[in-house]
C-alpha cells in the first residue's frame, strides 16, 4: 500500500512540474509584455519631466497632483484640474453611450443573424467582421467624409431643399459616438451573437405557449438568457471605447479630447511624461472600477445558476 | 357518459413546408379529426408522420397551409400561440433555466397578470398535484429528468389550459420513471379534467394510456378509434402492422352476412371474420389474426405448416411457423408451469383460426 501511494505521489509531483514547464511560455510573456511596462508606467508617473521628453530620475508627485490639480502660475495655489476631470467625464460619459447605443443596434442585428438558416449565418457574419479589414483611421474617414459640412448628408439634404445651410456635425460629441459606435460594433454584435446561438429557441416557443406576448418573451426570456453576451460584449466596447484615440482624433478635432488624447499630448507636444504615465494608470483604475461593476452585476444576477 | 362535446376540432388541415432547393413537402394531408372534451387522446404513428405538426398546429407554433383549427367551435388558426387557452409540455420540457421551479411553474400565470396572491396558491397547489413541493425553490438544472418533467407538466396545467398538448414527454425518461409517469399522467388527466392530447411513437404507451388513438402516417390519419379498436379492430394494413404483432393472410370473400364475412383461406379452408368499415367488397381481402387469437394444433387446423423456430418470453411462447403456402405465421401460446410449449422444431403442425379472431382489412 505504501510504495502504491509513493508512486502516485511521485507521479503527482511529475504533474505540477509538466504543468510549470507548459505554461511557461505564457507566463513569461505576462510577465514581459504586460508586468514589465506597467511597472515602468507606474515608476515613471513618480518622477520628474525632462526638458525634450524623457524623464529625469528625481521622486516627485507633481504628476499625480497635475492629474487632478492645477498650480496657479501666480500664488501656487492649488484648484481643481477641470480640463482634465471635464475630459475624464466626458470619456465616461461617450464611452456608455457608446455601449448602449451598440447594444441597441447590436442586439436585433445579432438575433437577426442568430435565427438565420444555419447555412446562411456564416455569410451575415463575415459581412460583419469585413470593417475589421480596414484600418481604423480609414474607416473613421470615412464617416467623416459622410457627415461633414460639404459631406454626403449635407450635400443631400441641400439637394432636396430642405436645408440651406449645412448642419454641422464634424467635431461634436455626436461625431465622436458615431464614429465610436461604427467602429466598435462588431464587438458587441460577435458575442451576442454567440450567446443567442446557443438558445434553446423551443424555450421562446414555450413563453408565447405560456402567454407571453413578443415583448415579454425578449424581456423574460430572450434577454435573460443572452445576458453573459450583453456583458461580454459590453466590456468589450467600453474598455476600448475609454482609451479610444483615434476615432475622437478625428472626429472631435481638438476640442473634444477624450483620456487617451490626453495622454498622447502629454507624451508629444507636452513633453510630460510622468503626467501622461499617472493618467494611463487613472484609466486604468477607471476600466478596472467599471470591470468590477460589471462582474458584480453578472454575479448577482447568477446567483444560483449553478 | 357526458355529452360529447368536441375540445379540438381539426377540418381539412393541411401543412406543406416549402423550402428552396427542395420539394416541398406535405406534412398533412388534409387531415380532419374530432377530439372530445375529457379525453385522453393520442396521435400514435412513426417518426415523419405529422403528428407532432399537428400538435404544433394545435398550439400555434405553426400555421395551416390550408384547412381550420377549432377549440370549442372558434377557429384558432391564425390565432398566435399566446393568444390561445391551450398549453403544451415539451419533449425537452424547455424549462426556463433562469428560473427556479416555482418560477417556471408560476410563469404563464404571470403573463396572465393574475394577483400575486393567486399566482402564489396556485403555484403551490400545482407542485402539490405533481409532488414537487419541496423543490419548489431549485433550479431547473438542479433536479433530475423525471422532476423536471413533472414540472414542466405543473407549468402547463397551471394556466387552466382547455387543452393539454404533450409531445412525446415521456421519451426522455428510462424505462421505470416512463411507467411511472404513464400512471401519473392518467392520474392527472382524470384529477384536472382536461382533454388531454398526446403524441407517441410507442404504440404500447398509446394502448395503455389512451381512450382514444389515431394512428397517422405519412401526413394522414389512418384510423380513429379505443386502443381496443385500433388493435382488434384494425381497418388498414399500416395500422395492424405498426400496432402489436400481426398474421397477414390472402383470403378470397365470399359474402358478407349480418356484418361477417364468410372467407376462404388459400389451404381451402373456409372461416368468417369480422370486417373493416369502409371495406369494399371486390373478391379477394387481406386477413389479419393476432398471434395470441390462433391456435396450434398437432393435427390438421384451418391451414397447415412447420414450426420453425421457438422464442420463450416468460409469460408466453412465441412459435413461428413457416405455413406451406408460403409466407410466416406466429402463435403466441400461454405458458403453463409444466414446461415446454408441447412443440418442437421442425413437427408439421395445423393452426385453428377460432370463431372470432380475423379481421378482413379496408383494402
Amino acid at each position: 500500500m505504501g510504495t502504491a501511494k509513493e508512486t502516485i505521489n511521485r507521479f503527482e509531483r511529475a504533474d505540477v512540474r509538466s504543468r510549470w514547464l507548459l505554461s511557461a511560455p505564457a507566463l513569461i510573456i505576462i510577465l514581459f509584455a504586460a508586468a514589465g511596462p506597467l511597472l515602468v508606467v507606474l515608476v515613471y508617473s513618480f518622477l520628474v519631466p525632462g526638458s525634450y521628453g524623457d524623464v529625469k530620475w528625481e521622486f516627485s508627485t507633481d504628476a499625480w497632483v497635475g492629474v487632478f490639480f492645477e498650480r496657479d502660475i501666480f500664488d501656487d495655489t492649488l484648484s481643481f484640474a477641470d480640463a482634465h476631470l471635464t475630459i475624464f467625464w466626458r470619456s465616461i460619459k461617450l464611452s456608455m453611450a457608446t455601449t448602449i447605443l451598440a447594444l441597441i443596434f447590436g442586439f436585433p442585428t445579432a438575433y437577426f443573424i442568430a435565427t438565420r438558416p444555419e447555412r446562411t449565418r456564416d455569410i451575415w457574419l463575415f459581412l460583419i467582421t469585413i470593417p475589421f479589414w480596414t484600418n481604423v483611421l480609414i474607416r473613421t474617414f470615412a464617416i467623416q467624409e459622410v457627415i461633414r459640412n460639404e459631406g454626403v448628408v449635407n450635400s443631400l439634404l441641400k439637394l432636396a431643399g430642405i436645408i440651406d445651410q449645412p448642419i454641422p456635425m464634424m467635431y461634436t460629441d455626436f461625431a465622436v459616438l458615431l464614429g465610436m459606435i461604427y467602429v466598435f460594433l462588431p464587438l458587441m454584435v460577435l458575442p451576442l451573437y454567440a450567446s443567442m446561438e446557443k438558445i434553446d429557441f423551443r424555450l421562446v416557443e414555450a413563453g408565447y405557449d405560456l402567454y407571453a406576448t413578443r415583448f415579454r418573451v425578449l424581456r423574460r426570456v430572450i434577454i435573460p438568457l443572452v445576458k453573459p453576451g450583453i456583458v461580454a460584449g459590453s466590456i468589450l466596447v467600453f474598455i476600448p471605447s475609454l482609451g479610444a484615440y483615434v476615432t475622437p482624433r478625428v472626429m472631435g478635432g481638438g476640442s473634444n479630447l477624450m483620456i487617451g488624447n490626453l495622454i498622447e499630448l502629454q507624451f508629444g507636444q507636452g513633453r510630460n511624461w510622468p503626467l501622461g504615465a499617472s493618467l494611463s494608470i487613472v484609466l486604468m483604475v477607471i476600466v478596472m472600477i467599471a470591470m468590477l461593476i460589471f462582474v458584480r452585476y453578472t454575479d448577482r444576477s447568477d446567483a444560483g445558476h449553478g | 357518459m357526458a355529452a360529447m362535446r368536441s375540445a379540438i376540432e381539426a377540418k381539412g388541415v393541411t401543412r406543406i413546408f416549402q423550402s428552396t432547393g427542395s420539394d416541398a413537402v406535405k406534412a398533412l394531408d388534409n387531415v380532419s379529426v374530432t377530439i372530445r372534451e375529457n379525453e385522453f387522446f393520442t396521435l400514435l404513428g412513426p417518426s415523419g408522420c405529422g403528428k407532432t405538426t399537428l400538435l404544433r398546429l394545435i398550439a400555434g407554433f405553426d400555421f395551416p397551409t390550408d384547412g381550420g383549427i377549432f377549440l370549442y367551435g372558434e377557429d384558432i388558426a391564425p390565432l398566435p400561440p399566446f393568444r390561445r387557452p391551450v398549453n403544451t409540455v415539451f419533449q425537452s420540457y424547455a424549462l426556463f433555466p433562469h428560473m427556479t421551479v416555482a418560477q417556471n411553474v408560476g410563469f404563464g400565470l404571470e403573463m396572465l397578470d393574475r394577483p400575486r396572491v393567486e399566482i402564489e396558491a396556485r403555484v403551490d397547489a400545482m407542485l402539490k398535484l405533481v409532488h414537487m413541493q419541496d423543490l419548489k425553490n431549485r433550479r431547473t438544472s438542479q433536479i433530475s429528468g423525471g422532476q423536471q418533467q413533472r414540472v414542466a407538466l405543473a407549468r402547463a396545467l397551471a394556466p387552466q389550459p382547455k387543452v393539454l398538448l404533450l409531445d412525446e414527454p415521456l421519451s426522455a425518461l428510462d424505462y421505470k420513471l416512463r411507467k411511472e409517469m404513464q400512471v401519473e399522467l392518467k392520474r392527472l388527466q382524470a384529477e384536472t379534467g382536461i382533454t388531454f392530447i398526446f403524441v407517441t411513437h410507442d404504440q404500447e404507451e398509446a394502448l395503455t394510456m389512451s381512450d382514444r388513438i389515431a394512428v397517422m402516417s405519412a401526413g394522414k390519419i389512418l384510423q380513429v378509434g379505443s386502443p381496443w379498436e385500433i388493435y382488434d379492430r384494425p381497418t388498414d394494413r399500416f395500422v395492424a402492422d405498426f400496432i402489436g404483432e400481426t398474421n397477414f393472410l390472402i383470403a378470397r370473400v365470399n359474402g358478407v352476412t349480418s356484418g361477417k364475412a364468410n372467407v376462404t383461406l388459400s389451404s381451402g379452408a373456409n372461416i368468417s371474420a369480422t370486417i373493416a368499415d369502409g371495406y369494399q367488397p371486390n373478391g379477394k381481402a387481406t386477413l389479419v389474426v393476432r398471434p395470441e387469437h390462433a391456435k396450434l394444433l398437432k393435427g390438421a387446423g384451418d391451414i397447415a405448416g412447420v414450426v420453425e423456430n421457438i422464442v420463450y418470453f416468460g409469460t408466453d411462447t412465441h412459435i413461428q411457423v413457416r405455413l406451406s403456402e408460403g409466407g410466416p405465421f406466429t402463435v403466441r401460446q400461454q405458458n403453463t408451469r409444466n414446461g415446454g410449449c408441447g412443440f418442437a422444431k421442425g413437427d408439421h403442425v395445423g393452426i385453428q383460426i377460432g370463431e372470432d379472431a380475423a379481421q378482413v382489412l379496408k383494402d
